[in-house]
C-alpha cells in the first residue's frame, strides 16, 4: 500500500539508497525468529489492522491513537537515514514518518516524563517466534526524554514509498539514526512516559554487552568484536564507522559531559 | 571372511559416494555465490556456512569410533581420514573466507582480532591446531612417524573440537541453540568413548 510524503525534508543523504530487496529480506526482528531470513518468510502472520497505540505514564493527555488516526497526526516526510547495525553491518534506508515530537507534544508530558519506554506487540500467535525464551518479551526499548524529543528521532511508517512491510516493524516502529538498531523498536503498541529510566530487552540479556544508550561509537568496541568498521550492505570492503553514525553534529550535544564507555 | 571381501569392494565406491556427498555445502555455496542466492549478505552467509560445516564434519570424525564401539562396523573407520580432511578443508575456506572477504588482508584489524576477542583467538587456535592432522594424514608422514606418535598427535582433535565449539558459542549474539547442539552432540561422542574405555 502506498504511503506518499505530504512534506519535503532537511534530512537528505547523498549515500546510495540500500535496495528494498536487501532491506526486506535481511532482518534483525527476533518475534520471528533469530536469523535474517525468518522474519521476511514468517512476518505474514501479522496483524497491522486494526492497530492501536496507547500513549500513557507521565501526561497530561493520556490516550489511544489508531492507526489510521496517527497517520494523519503530522505531515509525513521521507527521511534518508544511515542504519547501523550493532552486528557491525549497516543499510541507507528511504523512511516514511514524522518526528516522534509531533506525537509527545500532543499528549503533553509531565515535569516528571524523564524517559519514554517503548513496548512491541506480545502475541505468540503472531510473532511465533515469542515462543523462544531468547528474549523478555514484549520487546521494550527506551530513550530519554530529550533524545525522544530530538528532530531526527522519527515515528516511522512506511520505507521506499510504501506502508513498513511486516518484516520491517509494522504498522510502526521508531528509527533513531544514531543508536544500533535494536534501540529502534518495531511493532509498536505502548508508549509510555515514565521518571526512572527503563530497563530494555537487549539490557536484560547481556547488560555488559547492550546498553541504554547504544550510540554508534567506533571507540567503544563491542566486548566482543570491534565497532571500528562496519560492511555497508551491498558493499565488498568495510568503511569506517563514524561516531553517532555521522549524526553527531546534531546530536553529540545530548550528551556533553557524559563518559560513553560507561553510558554506552 | 567373505564379508570382509565384499566391504573391500564396496568401499571405493561407498568413498567416491561420501566424497560427493561432503563437497555438497561447497558446491551450493559456489552455485549460491553465482546465482546471486546468498541473501543481502555473502559475506556473512559464507563465514557462517564454512564454520558450520566445520564442525559438523569435525563431530562426523569423531563419529567413527563410537560407531565401531556400539556396532563393531570397520566401514566408518575407514572413511575417517576423508572426513577429517574435509573438516580441514572448510576450516581452511572458513580462515580464507575471514582473511580476504571479511577483512581484506587488514593486518592491524586480524591482529586486534585474534589478540583482543576471544572467541577469534579461540577459532584461529584450533585452526592452527588442525593443520598438523591434517598434514600428517597421509600414509608416508604416518608412517614416518609411527603409530604411537601419530595416535598421540591425533588425539588433539579433542580439544580443537572442544575449542571450535566454543569458538562458535562465543560469537552468537544471543541464540545458543546451534552452538548449544553442537556441544550437546559432541560431549555424547565423548561420553561414548569413556563408557567403552571403563
Amino acid at each position: 500500500e502506498k504511503l506518499t510524503a505530504s512534506a519535503s525534508s532537511a534530512y537528505g543523504l547523498t549515500d546510495e539508497l540500500t535496495p528494498l530487496k536487501d532491506i526486506t529480506r535481511y532482518n534483525n526482528f527476533y518475534e520471528f525468529g533469530t536469523d535474517k531470513e525468518s522474519p521476511a518468510k514468517r512476518a505474514s502472520s501479522l496483524i497491522t489492522r486494526p492497530w492501536t497505540i496507547s500513549v500513557e505514564g507521565e501526561v497530561e493527555k493520556p490516550q489511544t491513537f489508531d492507526i489510521d488516526q496517527l497517520l494523519k497526526l503530522a505531515p509525513i516526510e521521507e527521511r534518508i537515514y544511515r542504519l547501523r547495525c550493532v552486528e557491525a553491518w549497516s543499510m541507507v534506508v528511504p523512511w516514511l514518518g514524522y518526528p516522534l515530537a509531533e506525537l509527545i507534544k500532543r499528549v503533553q508530558p509531565t515535569s516528571a516524563a524523564h524517559y519514554v519506554e517503548f513496548i512491541s506487540l506480545h502475541d505468540p500467535e503472531q510473532m511465533p517466534g515469542q515462543r523462544s525464551p531468547v528474549l523478555q518479551w514484549p520487546y521494550k526499548e527506551g530513550l530519554r526524554i530529550d533524545e525522544a524529543m530530538h528532530p531526527l528521532t522519527l515515528l516511522t511508517f512506511g520505507l521506499y514509498g510504501e506502508l513498513l512491510p511486516k518484516q520491517n516493524g509494522a504498522p510502526v516502529r521508531m528509527v533513531i539514526p544514531w543508536k544500533y538498531g535494536f534501540k529502534s523498536a518495531k511493532s509498536i503498541v505502548k508508549i509510555r512516559f515514565v521518571e526512572q529510566q527503563p530497563v530494555s530487552s537487549w539490557m536484560q540479556a547481556g547488560p555488559n554487552e547492550y546498553g541504554f544508550y547504544a550510540n554508534v561509537n567506533p571507540a567503544v568496541d563491542h566486548p566482543r568484536w570491534s565497532q571500528a568498521k562496519e560492511r555497508r550492505i551491498g558493499d565488498f570492503l568495510k568503511r569506517p564507522t563514524l561516531p553517532f553514525n555521522g549524526y553527531a553534529d546534531q546530536v553529540a550535544s545530548l550528551y556533553n559531559g557524559m563518559d560513553l564507555t560507561k553510558d554506552f | 571372511m567373505r564379508q570382509q571381501s565384499k566391504l573391500n569392494r564396496v568401499m571405493p565406491w561407498l568413498k567416491v559416494g561420501v566424497f560427493l556427498l561432503a563437497l555438497l555445502p561447497f558446491i551450493k555455496l559456489i552455485l549460491g555465490f553465482y546465482q546471486d542466492d546468498l541473501g543481502a549478505n555473502p559475506i556473512e552467509k559464507i563465514t557462517h556456512t564454512t564454520g558450520f560445516w566445520t564442525l559438523s564434519f569435525l563431530l562426523i570424525t569423531l563419529t567413527a569410533t563410537p560407531l565401531r564401539l556400539i556396532t563393531h562396523w570397520s566401514w566408518p573407520i575407514r572413511l575417517r581420514r576423508m572426513l577429517g580432511l574435509f573438516a580441514f578443508f572448510y576450516a581452511c575456506l572458513h580462515f580464507l573466507t575471514y582473511l580476504i572477504l571479511d577483512q581484506f588482508f587488514d593486518a592491524a584489524a586480524i591482529i586486534e582480532d585474534i589478540s583482543k576477542r576471544p572467541y577469534i583467538t579461540l577459532g584461529f587456535t584450533a585452526f592452527v591446531l588442525l593443520t598438523p592432522l591434517a598434514i600428517s594424514s597421509n600414509d608416508t608422514i604416518t608412517r614416518k612417524i609411527g603409530s604411537k606418535n601419530w595416535r598421540r598427535l591425533h588425539s588433539l582433535i579433542y580439544p580443537i573440537a572442544i575449542v571450535g565449539v566454543i569458538h562458535f558459542a562465543w560469537l552468537v549474539k544471543k541464540d545458543l541453540s546451534t552452538p548449544l547442539m553442537f556441544a550437546g552432540l559432541l560431549s555424547t561422542l565423548l561420553l561414548i568413548r569413556l563408557f567403552y574405555r571403563r
